[in-house]
């Protein structure tokens, strides 16, 4: 297995990241720092990622183990190369995400929680994005995708495959 | 049309621009501030304006400020809970997109009267396109002398930073949004120490919502007294209304806090009214949390004067017949709408969010998540609907942070207002075998029979 770590660009990233806070509190970078570790290596944070993140932060493994699982942002497993999450509390219930979650699980033929052989896909379902007011949806890396149908999830998934490329909230 | 400030430029081309959103008059409100006002005077303007938290709790701004621990040698810090995630509400998420300025201002401005140099804005996971923007408009701000060192060339220098989360509603709640902006689990402290004593690494710290902090160069502008002047009583101001559910228009709104909640739904510059003219069922007034409210309390209290989007008016009859104004997350219900589904889906989200540290809250979110599931997927019995009442009172008050209350509340209510509905699932397991079961057929109780 080759050494982890972060590309000099990250890095960079990281290191202005800590200078936010007063000296002495390089802990509160954590949560920022978890989600550019994420990024840069493959979409989830292995046991060996969180001890990097934890030299580096100059923190025990334990604080950065308690911090990502606690948060539901974090992979603690490897996830599909898009991560689709579809929110589905009570305002986007009404106004039809169980409809989506149905139409996404049969159209990728997998269930909630699960990825796609070919390691494209995970489908997850969330608990409210702040997206009340255009539901359904579902969001991918960054990216909000609202007021779904049949018809522009369809359209979703045929150009995440096209693209071809590993969904980063940054 | 209602009187906005919050929002008077949101379709302004270019208003997430520094040089559009000055020359629509922003950051005179910070110069004024920091250039012929004391720290202090700038607090009493938000004390005289009667400005009130626009998160949730409504805890008059001014006062809160006030309390900050001025003898302490500790830096002060300033944190803007931008962590929106109670279900229905999403304003916040609006007006950072659509003026982010307003909220860069309105930090600065905030920070100066509190005496902080450093301030950060702590912002859910999920939002971050918005952090992008933010960012965007922070470095404009630094660039143009706004931020950073003797802004507007007086001795006054602050920095500002916006800090992403990692998926967690309990960080909304403060001392859990400090614990996470100090690199922890988001774990609610006991209080006292108020943050106001004892907030980010141990000092003094004020945490506002966006919204909040928004309204302060406002007031700043146009005095607290004229601030005042707008809204009703208590309610003063205007407040940002995130509108969804069963309506034509859903969206933000600002409205003058005093617009009649019949105005509000039916009206074409807001709501426009419940989709495909179907009748209007049940309303959650300010957020998931608080109680939802059958057809008949909603536009008029139970004695009969019309309802007020007001924090009062909201609130008139207590939980027996009122709810609160909240966050203003204002979701709609029509006819075809279940409510022990919906209810389900909100305990289910509580239950996911409860941090775990409260064991009435830890526990007793899973069980009602369970009941409830039981009850909708027809497997209840009425035992079941009184056992939800016993846990949701045994969470109230037990916690040490509101989301006990706030997980209880929903469920209380909907039985409290809609028992013969949960009576219902209960005895026709068949008749709601199919998940949209009053899509076709609503469900007529008792209370809409006579209506």
């Amino acid at each position: 297995m080759s050494e982890i770590a972060f590309s000099a660009e990250a890095m960079e990233v990281v290191k202005k990241i800590i200078k936010r806070y007063p000296e002495g509190r390089q802990k509160s970078a954590l949560l920022p720092v978890l989600h550019v570790a994420q990024a840069e290596f493959d979409g989830w944070l292995s046991p060996e990622v969180m001890d990097y993140v934890a030299s580096i932060l100059e923190i025990k493994p334990i604080e950065v183990y308690e911090v990502a699982s606690f948060y539901t942002m974090y992979n603690l497993q490897p996830v599909g190369k898009c991560l689709l999450e579809v929110c589905q509390t009570g305002p986007c219930m009404l106004n039809g995400a169980d409809d989506l979650v149905a139409y996404l699980e049969n159209k990728l033929n997998i269930k909630v929680g699960e990825t796609t052989t070919d390691g494209m896909f995970t489908l997850k379902t969330v608990e409210c994005l702040g997206s009340c007011g255009t539901a359904p949806m579902l969001q991918c890396g960054a990216d909000y995708h609202e007021n779904l149908t049949n018809e522009k999830a369809d359209a979703l998934i045929e150009k995440l495959r096209t693209d071809n490329k590993r969904s980063r909230y940054c | 049309m209602g009187r906005k400030i919050l929002l008077e430029h949101e379709n302004v081309p270019g208003i997430e621009t520094l040089e559009v959103y000055r020359k629509m008059g922003g950051y005179r409100a910070a110069e004024k501030a920091i250039k012929s006002m004391a720290p202090d005077d700038v607090t009493e303007e938000v004390k005289k304006a009667g400005l009130r938290g626009r998160g949730g709790a409504g805890f008059p701004a001014g006062m809160k400020w006030s309390f900050i621990d001025k003898k302490s040698d500790k830096p002060r810090y300033l944190v803007c809970n931008a962590d929106e995630s109670e279900p229905g509400t999403f304003k916040d998420r609006y007006l950072m997109e659509k003026i982010p300025h307003a909220l860069v201002e309105g930090m600065i401005v905030s920070s100066y009267a509190l005496g902080a140099k450093t301030s950060y804005i702590y912002i859910r996971g999920e939002y971050f396109y918005v952090l992008r923007i933010l960012e965007k408009a922070i470095a404009e701000a630094y660039e143009a002398g706004l931020l950073g060192k003797n802004i507007f060339g007086t001795d006054y220098s602050l920095d500002l930073y916006v800090q992403i989360g990692g998926g967690a509603y309990i960080c909304g709640e403060e001392t859990a949004l400090l614990e996470s902006l100090e690199g922890k689990r988001g774990n609610p402290r006991m209080k006292p120490p108020f943050p106001a004593i004892s907030g980010l690494y141990a000092s003094p710290t004020v945490v506002n919502n966006v919204e909040t902090i928004a309204a302060v160069p406002h007031i700043v502008n146009m005095s607290g007294d004229e601030y005042a002047k707008i809204g009703i009583e208590r309610s003063t101001g205007t407040k940002l209304i995130s509108a969804s559910g069963h309506i034509n228009k859903p969206g933000v709104y600002e409205i003058e806090l005093g617009l009649p909640v019949e105005e509000f739904i039916y009206s074409d510059e807001y709501c426009g009214g419940i989709k495909d003219g179907r009748k209007l069922k049940a309303m959650i007034a300010g957020g998931s949390s608080v109680p939802i409210l059958p057809a008949h309390l909603i536009t008029k209290t139970a004695n009969g004067d019309a309802r007020l989007m007001t924090y009062e008016s909201l609130s008139d009859g207590g939980f027996a017949s009122g709810t609160m104004l909240g966050s203003g997350g204002f979701i709609i219900m029509d006819e075809t709408a279940c409510i022990v589904r919906h209810t389900w889906t909100l305990a289910r989200f509580y239950h996911h969010e409860s941090c775990g540290q409260c064991s009435p809250c830890r526990e007793g979110t899973g069980w009602m998540e369970k009941v409830l599931h039981r009850i909708e997927h027809g497997h209840g019995t009425m035992k079941d609907i009184d056992l939800l009442v016993d846990i949701s009172k045994k969470i109230e008050g037990n916690t040490i942070c509101p989301l006990g209350d706030a997980a209880a509340w929903p469920v209380a209510s909907a039985i409290r207002h809609f028992r013969e509905e949960f009576e219902y699932h209960v005895l026709n397991p068949e008749k709601i075998k199919d998940p949209k079961h009053f899509e076709k057929e609503p469900f007529v109780s008792s209370v809409t029979q006579n209506a």
